[in-house]
């Protein structure tokens, strides 16, 4: 058995034992289900319920996925002005450290009231929620480009651009794909955080509505679907990520997969 | 062992692109000029002297080493001639015209090797044509075609032929010091600088490459100035040999050495040559006092 193969087998008997430990608990303690449901009961919820779920589920990965998006486009941009050019990271920044540190609930108020309640508020929270760690990653990616590797082209003639596309972003690429990794997770938080506040459709909506009715497995099996999306959208990035970046992270075994 | 001399002369391919010669016709003498140049880092009393005023001249195709202590301002005189820093005054000509018009093509080596980690050292050898003029007006086309198999070719001369496809985490000191040889010669370079290229090498691994830069330099030619603490360095490749003075560096002796080239490299064992080496010595030993 290979290292791989055998930290992935503890990972999953972990995971496993999680649950396990949680439905025994919950008999052995009397849980009532009023509080805490145990584990079958919601994966009974989660099958039985699976159809109303299904479009609550697209909606919500429609909004994050949206906003997620945005954010990068953003991010990145901002990343590259602020990252290549001394000023902008002088003058922007203080800005940007007081934009980040608002509370993101605090902003889907705003949202609503100036877009209506529904979709567009979900998207445009994931967006704000997850842009500043993109561009705080970008930025640091570029400005701590070792100048010996720009001197190699700059001896050459080239231009700024070409600087930036050969060495500058090649070279942000690892911080970038974490702050990724950060800024999905973060996207579903967001987008999530809205639903609960503002809106008719999506998951954060049914486990509002859920948890007012007292239908507590509905409101775990909210949470477990929440926690499925996330987990495969990071593995998506972690997998973009060792494609991308194999050459940072070489010689690690336990890089992540 | 000279490894690159059972490799005929004919492996090399045939340049894609016209030789400089015909691209620039007039070829102004001398290649490099300084006159009276000097570099002053800051302002008011922090400021520091880097480079006094300096007068140098380099004839075109000439091999000049430049030696001096620590902190002459040797490389500050390369980072001049490859437009790295603008002369706090005087004028630095390359081909008798100001550095920034970029007339000539340069090809520059340092200390560290500098290899980009996300290339393998196929690509990185070849980024040089990706940049410079003629050879970036048909790189995309060209890439997987000629430009590949003149990187090939160049590679094979250092005796790094099978290792086109590693990644430069993959290969050792030496090696990534022939490779960032090949990334500053691949682009046919009038002027190749060189920042004590071979500064962290152990000695058989820089004596081999003394060798191969010898061969590269006898076979195509380009005005070379080497920046080296070496004094045996210095006397085995250059044709001219400059020592400086301690900071605020400046040329307090100019030398030909009166060796044929090639070279053999038991040359450094050879009295006239340990003797003009002491010499060298001995000047510098003063001139840091």
């Amino acid at each position: 058995m290979t290292d791989t193969t055998r930290i992935r087998l503890m990972s999953s008997s972990f995971i496993l034992g999680f649950f396990l430990l949680w439905e025994v608990l919950c008999i052995v303690l009397n849980v009532s289900d009023l509080i805490l449901p145990r584990p079958s009961e919601i994966v009974v919820t989660l099958w039985t319920r699976f159809p109303v779920l299904w479009p609550h589920i697209l909606q919500t990965l429609y909004a994050t996925l949206t906003g997620f998006s945005l954010g990068v486009i953003i991010g990145v941009s901002l990343g590259v002005l602020i990252g290549t050019s001394r000023v902008a990271y002088g003058v922007a920044y203080p800005l940007l450290v007081g934009f980040s540190s608002i509370p993101k609930v605090a902003v889907v108020p705003i949202f609503v009231l100036w877009f209506g309640s529904g979709t567009t508020p979900a998207i445009l929270t994931a967006m704000v929620i997850c842009v500043f760690p993109i561009v705080v990653n970008i930025a640091t990616g570029l400005a701590t480009t070792e100048p010996d590797l720009e001197d190699v082209l700059k001896t050459l003639g080239a231009s700024k651009k070409e600087i930036l596309w050969n060495v500058g972003l090649p070279r942000t690429m690892p911080y970038f794909f974490a702050s990724l990794k950060v800024a999905i997770t973060l996207s579903f938080v967001g987008a999530v955080l809205s639903e609960t506040v503002a809106s008719n459709k999506g998951i954060g909506n049914v486990m509002m509505t859920a948890s007012s009715n007292f239908q507590v497995s509905l409101v775990f099996a909210g949470l477990i679907v929440l926690a499925l999306m996330g987990v495969a959208l990071y593995a998506f990035f972690s997998f973009l990520e060792s494609r991308v970046t194999g050459w940072a992270t070489r010689g690690n075994d336990i890089a992540i997969t | 062992m000279n490894m690159t001399s059972d490799i005929p002369a004919q492996a090399m391919p045939v340049p894609a692109t016209p030789p400089a010669s015909r691209i620039n016709p007039v070829h102004p003498r001398p290649a490099i000029e300084l006159q009276e140049a000097s570099v002053v880092f800051g302002k008011g009393p922090q400021s520091v002297t880097a480079l006094s005023p300096t007068t140098l001249r380099m004839e075109r195709g000439d091999f000049l080493a430049l030696v001096g202590p620590s902190g002459c301002g040797k490389s500050t005189i390369l980072r001049l001639v490859s437009n790295l820093i603008q002369p706090s005054s005087g004028l630095v000509l390359l081909g008798g015209r100001e550095v920034a018009a970029k007339e000539l093509r340069i090809g520059m080596a340092f200390q560290n090797p500098t290899m980009l980690p996300w290339l393998t050292i196929e690509k990185n050898v070849m980024l040089p044509l990706k940049i410079v003029e003629p050879f970036k007006r048909t790189f995309r086309q060209d890439r997987k075609g000629a430009y590949r198999d003149r990187v090939h070719a160049l590679l094979a001369q250092v005796g790094l032929k099978d290792f086109a496809g590693h990644f430069p985490w993959q290969l050792s000191g030496g090696m990534l010091q022939r490779a960032n040889l090949c990334r500053a010669l691949i682009h046919d370079p009038d002027l190749l600088l060189l920042d004590e290229p071979f500064g962290a090498l152990d000695q058989f691994t820089r004596e081999e490459l003394w060798q191969i830069l010898q061969d590269l330099y006898l076979d195509r030619k380009p005005t070379v100035l080497l920046v080296t603490h070496d004094l045996r360095e210095a006397g085995f490749l250059a044709r001219r040999i400059c020592v400086m003075s301690a900071r605020p560096g400046r040329v307090i002796s100019d030398r030909a050495v009166d060796l044929p080239q090639p070279r053999d490299i038991g040359v450094i064992y050879d009295p006239a040559f340990v003797e003009m080496t002491q010499g060298l010595r001995e000047l510098i030993a003063q001139v840091r006092k």
